[in-house]
């Protein structure tokens, strides 16, 4: 199947033509971050009113990388269980967070916030973190850096593999996809 | 007497770690080969290369194959004329887990309180369980246990009355809850007798077992073979996109039970199943 090639930050245009199944490289910035990170980011909302980072337009990469290897930008980084962060995934995507790349189901709440604000799930090959680690140019900690491995940082990512699993409207290859192989 | 040093169990749990984070054992790439050659779809066949050439990455780079290092869980079988020489056998594991997450740039990712959650910095402590044995040797089991396929993993006190068709039952709503979760296609250890506790400790065992292995007692080899033929009939496949091979091997472990019991565990790995077996001889 051919791979798309798509510059980060999405928008409207590029998420309208986004289709559950499509492979995509994506180019550009994208901020780490899992558990610990956005239970901080929600307790930051309610006691700040904002967020270390503008998510606005972003995406959030579901990983929590090994430290990178002397001359090396970071240590194998592959997906983390999305699902894990359903709780908080809603209030991001109603601030504006278009993208989320990680692995494994999502819960209706946050399927039903992505068509209400126009985001797409991407999914990343899990426990494929050397392969994936090679598309990552870049790695910088801009907040929690107390939280080492579950800190946020900025990744700048060239042709980074990925498909869509969930689109804009809904359709969901989880859903689809296993039923064309199920036997009795 | 024979007597084992304690330097000698922390190197070799240090070097195992080392290893099995970055290289995986041959019994586990057997299985993932033979999961690409029966695979029917084009995108769970394109995945299952992905993987193997993210394992030929980690391996000649030596980065880990997957970011989560896991935590550390040792069986330690300790032959009952064996004399322990040196330091605190616990804590030389922990050191080893220690320093070799340490010089490995593998990822920390354990917590000092399941709720209070403050890393500790060094993926330390591991899970360790001994036993006594006859012999007079040392045998180490260890695994460094991802959590992403560890969260899918279920329990379950059936009745003897549900027998086996109940232990098959619950496997399976097990594996198909896990689905994509659990970055299949996946590992499954099954444990059954025993107690709440030991039916949960066997299934962890089985995972360290090889996988290309089957249970001595023949009920059991069947129902491995049983379940994996089942299993794969789920459809998820490679990352739950769909496909033949959603499950690469399942191994059994047993023990004696309570006559009103029927406990069950199912511990589910995702397709890096790092493990490995170290004996050490008393000298």
């Amino acid at each position: 199947m051919k791979e798309t090639s798509i510059n980060l930050p999405l928008n409207d245009d590029i998420i309208k033509e986004l289709k559950a199944g499509d492979k995509v490289l994506l180019n550009g910035i994208v901020y780490t971050g899992r558990d610990a990170a956005h239970k901080r980011m929600i307790e930051d909302l309610k006691t700040k009113g904002q967020l270390p980072v503008d998510l606005k337009g972003q995406t959030i990469y579901y990983v929590g990388p090994c430290p990178a290897k002397p001359g090396d930008v970071i240590g194998s980084a592959g997906p983390t269980t999305s699902g894990r962060m359903d709780k908080y995934a809603p209030v991001l995507l109603d601030l504006g967070l278009k993208g989320m790349i990680g692995k494994g189901k999502r819960d209706h709440k946050v399927i039903q916030a992505m068509m209400t604000n126009k985001a797409v799930y991407f999914g990343a090959i899990g426990g494929a973190g050397a392969l994936l680690k090679e598309s990552i140019k870049s790695c910088e900690v801009i907040a929690y850096e107390d939280l080492g491995p579950e800190a946020i940082m900025k990744l700048v990512v060239e042709d980074f593999p990925v498909t869509v699993i969930i689109d804009s409207k809904g359709n969901n290859l989880y859903e689809t996809e296993y039923l064309k192989y199920q036997k009795k | 007497m024979k007597v084992i040093n304690t330097d000698k169990i922390k190197k070799a749990i240090y070097d195992a770690i080392l290893e099995i984070n970055c290289i995986l054992s041959s019994d586990v790439s057997t299985c993932i080969n033979e999961g690409l050659r029966v695979e029917e779809s084009d995108i769970g066949r394109d995945i299952l290369e992905k993987i193997l050439e993210n394992n030929a990455i980690a391996k000649s780079k030596r980065i880990p194959i997957c970011q989560d290092t896991g935590m550390v869980v040792i069986f330690a079988e300790i032959g009952q004329y064996v004399s322990i020489e040196g330091d605190s056998i616990t804590k030389v594991i922990n050191d080893a887990v220690r320093e070799a997450y340490r010089d490995g740039y593998f990822r920390k990712s354990v917590v000092s309180d399941p709720i209070e959650r403050i890393n500790t910095g060094d993926n330390t402590p591991a899970v360790i369980y001994y036993d006594i044995k006859e012999g007079s040797d040392i045998k180490i089991q260890l695994t460094a246990k991802g959590f992403g396929s560890e969260n899918m993993s279920a329990l379950k006190m059936l009745k003897p009355s549900d027998g086996i068709e109940g232990v098959i039952e619950f496997v399976k709503d097990t594996v198909y809850n896990a689905g994509p979760n659990a970055c299949p296609p996946m590992f499954v250890g099954v444990g059954i007798g025993g107690t709440m506790d030991k039916c949960a400790q066997l299934s962890k065992k089985a995972l360290l077992r090889d996988m290309d292995s089957a249970n001595e007692k023949l009920i059991y080899s069947q129902l491995e073979s049983q379940l994996m033929e089942l299993l794969n009939k789920a459809g998820i496949g490679p990352m739950g996109l769909g496909g033949t091979t959603t499950v690469l091997g399942v191994n059994i472990e047993t023990y004696p039970t309570h006559i009103a019991g029927l406990p069950v565990a199912v511990n589910i790995c995702c397709h890096v199943n790092r493990h490995k077996t170290i004996v050490i001889k008393g000298e």
